[in-house]
């Protein structure tokens, strides 16, 4: 979309002219058999038109004078962070920025790390999604419950918290990924329980959101965290946890 | 239960001079508007400032969306066969009846009568809470702050925080009202602790995510390569609605596509740091389809036409279908600062308000009501509203052109728009309005002045809106002096300054001075 056209070629064909794919009279349209009785807008037997209608009236706009030009994206923005950046150390500033708490800790310490933070958040009981990675979790005395096979949302509800690993994270947003891998899990197993441990190793962190946005692959769902849920509604007085995690921790491992 | 709001019908509105009487009057709104918008200004200019590209982003940004407009029949089409191939539904709608009987219809056919719905622009510019509630489906809002407007029966006032006309007493005796009628009470003794009003939220609106069939969400992007849709929040009500129901049903405008998965790389920086502050929003939930044991196991996505092709029509105007929602240019905006959002009078206040609802009533193809006809006059031309925007949508330029389109073009035996103007100079809007801007200037120069005490000329242009009526006589008008470059010329209002000294209208900030 950004290349330029051969020389004499028609640099807008869809702007005036229906692609070869586009049948106007298509009687296909998803919503045609969506026959509701009663509602204005079905005429059975007869396609409801509006995607024809819709794509005459755009082409007929962006016809004739004052026609768009053609557009080239300049993408010369920052795609990393400059050589030598921490980004473990970035990234933990900027997650407690959210008002998050983010450990640091190796394979020698990681454990009593996390059983502090779970202590702290008087977390007993323990959700994890199916992988390989969170086993040790064990050893800090949670119980911990696997959602395999899927736990019911009022069991989930009723969890004290859930611990899971990312798919990458973001060190200039402070912004965690996941994507439903491994030790990820289900959108809404991260979302119930009031308590959300993350853990991230190092070498899961990227620079920017370029680099994310890069090795992700848009066909899984995605979450996007950047601390724990919050409002500004009220008075503009910012309150951490509404329906979200009211806590999220970071353990990030070196 | 009665817990149905009626529709913020917005069709009672008088015109926004006379709305915007109403609203300057009530100091306590100015108050909370003005805490509010000073507030997210400043975290908005911090995390802005730390971006060195931040131009660059912004530029990319633009050239996107431009490149999404000027393609827009060959995107839409990609977007429905990616997403049909990931297993969803597209559904075209020419206007809001039809939007909303695509929606009433899935609903009905699954059998519910409650959908809950995650805020959303699209579906309250189409009335869909109303269309619902005609068919007996209740349609619980569950944005914090679009709670508070609804279980409130108000109007909301700003595309962020709807209900920041609202401090957190009056927040307390809406819940303390209203929750029982719409489900769970709120507890006895519930205090007016921002944080206590949160966790009543919390708990009233649990028992409505676990149950409910069927969600309603906007959506903030539209990857037609992908088919992946984009929701951007903070409180994870979002998160509740596009994931615990089995039915997802998502509205939206046709303007909101992007080409490529790439493009969500500048998007994803540029909207969060303009519209909240922050460096990144709390949650962002993007999907593609349904996913076999994740999420809703069917997804509906409506194409929302209402008026955006006539916009696209408008070779000035179309700029406006680049907006991401952001609600930057109300945060900077002198007017809304003094008015509110609702004085606008539709879903969409502000700058980018004045400047798009009157182009989706069809100001450039036939006559619009006099509410909407005083719109473009709604704005000082100061230029503040583009400088902030992410896109670079020159705001200005638009009301001009449609100042212009009002009293050039000779629509109908009256010209509508110098009629707004000239009962705008004759009454209401021209007195407060001077006096809202001479304490806009004291406000911002209160160093400067001290020693005399007083302040100097308001500029000539914000003297009164008889001036914005004659540039429109004269249009194609050049870009009026602004605000800032008047302070700059005239040391915040202390000399007459020199003319030939004025700053164009794009440099600087109000938030600077
Ligand atoms: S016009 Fe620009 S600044 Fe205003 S809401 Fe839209 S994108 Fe944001």
């Amino acid at each position: 979309m950004t290349t330029t056209p051969a020389p004499g070629a028609d640099p807008y064909p869809d702007s005036h002219t229906p692609l070869q794919h586009v049948d106007l009279t298509d009687t296909g349209l998803p919503h045609a058999d969506l026959q509701h009785p009663g509602l204005p807008h079905t005429y059975p037997g007869l396609p409801s038109g509006a995607k024809a209608e819709i794509l005459t009236r755009l082409r007929g706009a962006l016809s004739g004078e004052g026609r768009p030009e053609r557009v080239e994206v300049d993408r010369s923005y920052r795609r990393t962070r400059g050589e030598g950046t921490d980004l473990a150390g970035l990234f933990a500033e900027r997650v407690m920025d959210y008002k998050a708490l983010v450990l640091r800790a190796d394979p020698h310490t990681m454990v009593d790390s996390a059983a502090t933070m779970l202590r702290r958040a008087q977390v007993r009981k323990l959700v994890v999604p199916p992988g390989d990675r969170l086993g040790w979790l064990a050893a800090t005395g949670a119980e911990l419950v696997l959602d395999d096979p899927p736990l019911t949302i009022d069991q989930l509800d009723a969890a004290d918290g859930v611990a899971t690993g990312c798919a990458l994270a973001i060190a200039e947003t402070g912004t965690i990924v996941l994507d439903g891998g491994p030790d990820q899990g289900r959108r809404v197993v991260s979302l119930l329980p009031d308590y959300h441990l993350c853990v991230v190793r190092a070498d899961q962190i990227v620079g920017t959101v370029p680099e994310a946005i890069a090795r992700l692959d848009p066909t899984r769902p995605q979450t996007w965290i950047s601390g724990p849920s919050a409002t500004s509604d009220i008075e503009m007085d910012r309150v951490e946890g509404v329906h979200g995690p009211r806590t999220l921790n970071v353990l990030l491992l070196a | 239960m009665t817990a149905v709001r009626p529709e913020p019908t917005f069709l009672g509105i008088p015109p926004f001079p006379e709305a915007a009487h109403t609203a300057l009057a009530d100091l306590h709104l100015r108050a909370n508007l003005r805490k509010a918008t000073h507030t997210i200004r400043e975290r908005r200019a911090a995390v802005v400032g730390e971006m060195p590209d931040w131009e660059k982003l912004r530029r990319a940004g633009a050239a996107i969306k431009d490149d999404v407009l000027a393609h827009l029949p060959r995107y839409l089409e990609q977007l429905e066969a990616s997403v049909t191939a990931a297993g969803g539904t597209v559904h075209w709608a020419r206007d809001a009846a039809e939007a909303n009987a695509i929606v009433v219809g899935i609903a009905r056919e699954h059998g519910t009568d409650e959908v809950v719905k995650i805020k959303s622009m699209a579906t309250q510019e189409i009335g869909l809470n109303n269309a619902l509630a005609a068919a007996g489906i209740r349609a619980w809002e569950t944005d914090l702050a679009e709670l508070i407007v609804q279980l409130g029966h108000d109007l909301p006032s700003h595309i962020l925080v709807p209900a920041v006309h609202k401090n957190r007493a009056e927040i307390r005796d809406i819940f303390a009202a209203g929750m029982g009628d719409a489900g769970r009470p709120a507890p006895d003794g519930l205090t007016d602790r921002p944080a206590d009003l949160a966790e009543a939220a919390r708990q009233h609106l649990r028992e409505k995510f676990l149950r409910a069939k069927v969600a309603v969400s906007g959506g903030n992007f539209a990857v037609a390569e992908t088919g992946t849709v984009c929701v951007v929040e903070s409180e994870g009500n979002g998160r509740m609605c596009l994931t615990l129901p089995d039915v997802l049903i998502t509205v939206l405008g046709i303007e909101k596509l992007l080409p490529t998965w790439q493009d969500m790389e500048v998007f994803l920086q540029l909207l969060p740091r303009s519209s909240t502050g922050e460096r990144m929003n709390p949650y962002t939930s993007m999907w593609t389809g349904v996913t076999e044991g994740d999420g809703p196991r069917s997804f509906h996505l409506v194409l929302l036409d209402n008026g955006r092709t006539d916009v696209l029509a408008d070779p000035v105007g179309r700029q406006a279908l680049r907006c991401i929602r952001c609600s930057a240019c109300l945060n900077v905006c002198p007017v809304y600062e003094r008015t509110g959002g609702q004085a606008y009078g539709s879903v969409y206040p502000g700058p980018i308000g004045a400047v798009l609802t009157p182009q989706l009533r069809g100001i450039n193809q036939h006559d619009v009501d006099p509410q909407t006809a005083s719109l473009p006059y709604a704005s000082t031309l100061c230029g503040a509203c583009r400088e902030a925007c992410p896109v670079d949508i020159d705001i200005p330029a638009i009301l001009t052109r449609q100042r212009a389109q009002l009293a050039d073009l000779g629509r109908g035996p009256v010209h509508r728009g110098e009629q707004a103007a000239m009962k705008a100079a004759a009454g209401a809007f021209a007195e407060p309005w001077r006096l809202g801007l001479a304490q806009h200037a004291a406000s911002f120069s209160r160093h400067f002045i001290g020693r005399k005490g007083k302040i100097g000329k308001v500029p000539r242009l914000l003297a009164g809106p008889l001036a914005g009526w004659t540039a429109s006589r004269d249009a194609p008008a050049a870009p009026p002096e602004s605000f800032r470059s008047w302070f700059k010329r005239t040391d915040g209002g202390l000399t007459e300054g020199d003319p030939a000294t004025a700053g164009s209208p794009a440099d600087g900030g109000l938030e600077e001075l």
